[in-house]
């Protein structure tokens, strides 16, 4: 990482801390932030959030590996995440898994090359009378099909950087 | 607001007074409210079924550890798979949550409510901000709320971060405080050391939702429904094989058959009723009542139609917890593991009758000795899909 950067996610991280504060509290929003605006928590992020906080990397580590919103690799700029439970397999979702890996180009666990797209298994969204559902980042899909896959992918890059949490799509 | 089809009957939310529930409580004494609460017998709508009314009389009588304040905490953490009827309830009903709060607030004496909400749920956000911010300007929070002097209360929003665990109650405490989500020791109980040591409350969203309406209607109104343990209404999240999936609001004691045909699906073989920790039920006992005496459950309900394959269901279920134990009990860690390679076993047709036995007598030890509710409840659907479904699950071959 180059010096301008890492000062730059000092910057960010210290402006995250003067506003959730030094608590131990604040560890998860800080780190849900940072994520949500670097689409990844590094290494280096880590460290300076434990010294900002006062407490053990390992700490901060533990906890950013622990939840599965919060994972300690990048996962792309749009994270696919299709809902693995009983109500959304019975719905078909073994389709649109397949589907979203024919056009992604990538499987289950993995990031496109160029860091955009990233595709995992979620537990339970909570969608389950109207299955298959899948978030990308904060948008839910719901009664998705195959076919409409390709259309969802689309509608992705041509929002490319925009992140408002949305409305519920079906 | 969000577009929710999911709602398939009218709610008794609907009907009642907003904030009436509230003006009532104010005008009566702490004890009373939770005496209230307690006489209409409300139990848990999370699924565990333990009485609110003594809840809260154990944490009003918990002292405040110095400098701190008593807490009132909605668990929004909605994650038991099958389960969306919280969902339903923040999107149209937040209002009447927040006032149930409120009301524990005044019961137990708290001045800060927190809403635990699943990360999955953060397209909610902006609304109940909103609702928040609304009761603020009508003064239902912050100081002197209803015109009663002293009685200060506010609620903040703070978000899970994916882990189903965190539905635990001790577990969802360790992650307010920015811990990993594992579960504590109990005793001591969040009613006496909860959110930063201070005496807590934990309930789930539609407890609270109940809560506004007891106190509007009053105990006897609550009470005349349901069964004798098993007071009141309740929603369920129906999904799965059926005409009209959604969430429908029933009196509990009804019977798994009355339920079928209300949400068109009486052809079913077999029901899940309580998620993934819940229990299968086959068709021969579909004239069973749910209700904390007999079915326990949290409200949901999947439904399983006549051609489904039950083991590749107990194989979703055992990956979900494979995913979801927190890892660090053994009992759990381990055993959800072993559970999952049995199914895998008995889905190659390689297991033999006397393996099948070994692993229920793991899935008792599991609920004997894990350390939580997700460890103790995960080899329900197992257990129950090989004890009723022994002919479909042994003796397979590749052609199955």
């Amino acid at each position: 990482m180059l010096a301008g950067q890492q000062q730059r996610l000092q910057e960010d991280i210290r402006a995250l801390v003067g506003r959730h504060g030094r608590d131990r509290s604040a560890l998860i929003p800080v780190l849900q932030e940072l994520q949500t605006t670097h689409a990844t928590i590094s290494d280096y992020a880590m460290q300076v959030v434990a010294d900002e906080l006062g407490i053990h990397p390992a700490e901060v580590y533990g906890v950013a590996s622990f939840y599965a919103f919060l994972r300690p690799v990048s996962r792309g700029r749009f994270v696919f995440r299709l809902c693995g439970t009983i109500s959304c397999e019975l719905a078909g979702k073994a389709r649109v898994a397949r589907q979203l890996e024919n056009d992604l180009g990538i499987r289950f666990g993995e990031t496109t090359a160029d860091g955009r797209f990233g595709l995992e298994w979620a537990s339970c969204l909570g969608m389950c009378d109207q299955g298959p559902a899948l978030l990308v980042n904060d948008r839910v899909y719901t009664g998705v099909t195959a076919e409409q896959v390709h259309a969802i992918i689309d509608e992705c890059k041509s929002t490319f950087g925009a992140h408002a949490p949305e409305a519920v799509h079906s | 607001m969000i577009r929710v089809n999911s709602q398939k009957t009218p709610f008794t939310f609907e009907s009642v007074e907003r904030e009436s529930g509230l003006r009532t409580a104010l005008a009566m004494s702490r004890a009373d409210i939770i005496g209230e609460i307690g006489a209409c017998n409300l139990r848990g709508r999370g699924g565990a079924g333990f009485p609110t009314g003594t809840k809260w009389n154990l944490a009003a009588a918990a002292r405040v550890k110095a400098g701190g304040t008593k807490y009132v905490v909605c668990n929004a953490d909605e994650g038991e798979p099958g389960t969306f009827k919280d969902r339903v309830i923040l999107s149209g009903h937040a209002d009447l949550v927040f006032e149930g709060m409120t009301i524990g607030a005044r019961a137990i004496g708290a001045t800060l409510g927190i809403v635990y909400l699943r990360s999955e749920y953060v397209y909610l956000r902006p609304h109940l901000e909103q609702v928040l911010a609304t009761r603020r300007e009508n003064r239902l929070l912050g100081t002197d709320i209803g015109g009663l002097a002293g009685f200060t209360f506010d609620i903040h929003i703070h978000m899970g971060a994916g882990a189903y665990v965190c539905g635990e109650e001790t577990a969802l405490i360790e992650s307010l405080e920015g811990h990993r989500g594992e579960p504590r020791n109990r005793p001591p109980f969040p009613v006496d050391t909860g959110f930063n040591r201070q005496p807590t409350v934990v309930n789930n969203v539609e407890t609270f939702a109940w809560v506004a309406c007891i106190l509007s209607r009053s105990a006897n109104w609550f009470k005349a429904v349901g069964t004798a343990t098993s007071t009141g209404y309740k929603l369920f999240s129906v999904s799965g094989d059926c005409r009209e999936p959604g969430v429908y609001e029933f009196p509990l004691g009804l019977t798994v058959a009355e339920l079928l045909e209300k949400v068109g699906g009486q052809d079913a073989k077999a029901v899940q009723v309580g998620g993934a920790s819940g229990h299968c039920i086959p068709a021969s006992e579909f004239g069973r009542r749910i209700a904390f005496e007999d079915i326990s459950t949290g409200g949901a309900v999947i439904v399983f139609g006549p051609g489904r394959d039950m083991l590749a269901v107990a194989r979703n279920f055992m990956e979900f917890f494979v995913e979801e134990s927190c890892g660090q009990c053994t009992p759990c860690r381990a055993g959800n593991a072993k559970l999952l390679e049995g199914v895998e076993m008995l889905q190659r047709g390689e297991c033999s009758m006397q393996y099948v036995q070994e692993l229920l007598g793991l899935g008792e030890t599991m609920q004997l000795a894990s350390k939580c509710g997700l460890g103790q409840s995960s080899p329900n659907a197992f257990v129950s899909i090989v004890k009723h479904f022994k002919d479909e699950v042994m003796g397979r071959t590749s052609a199955h």
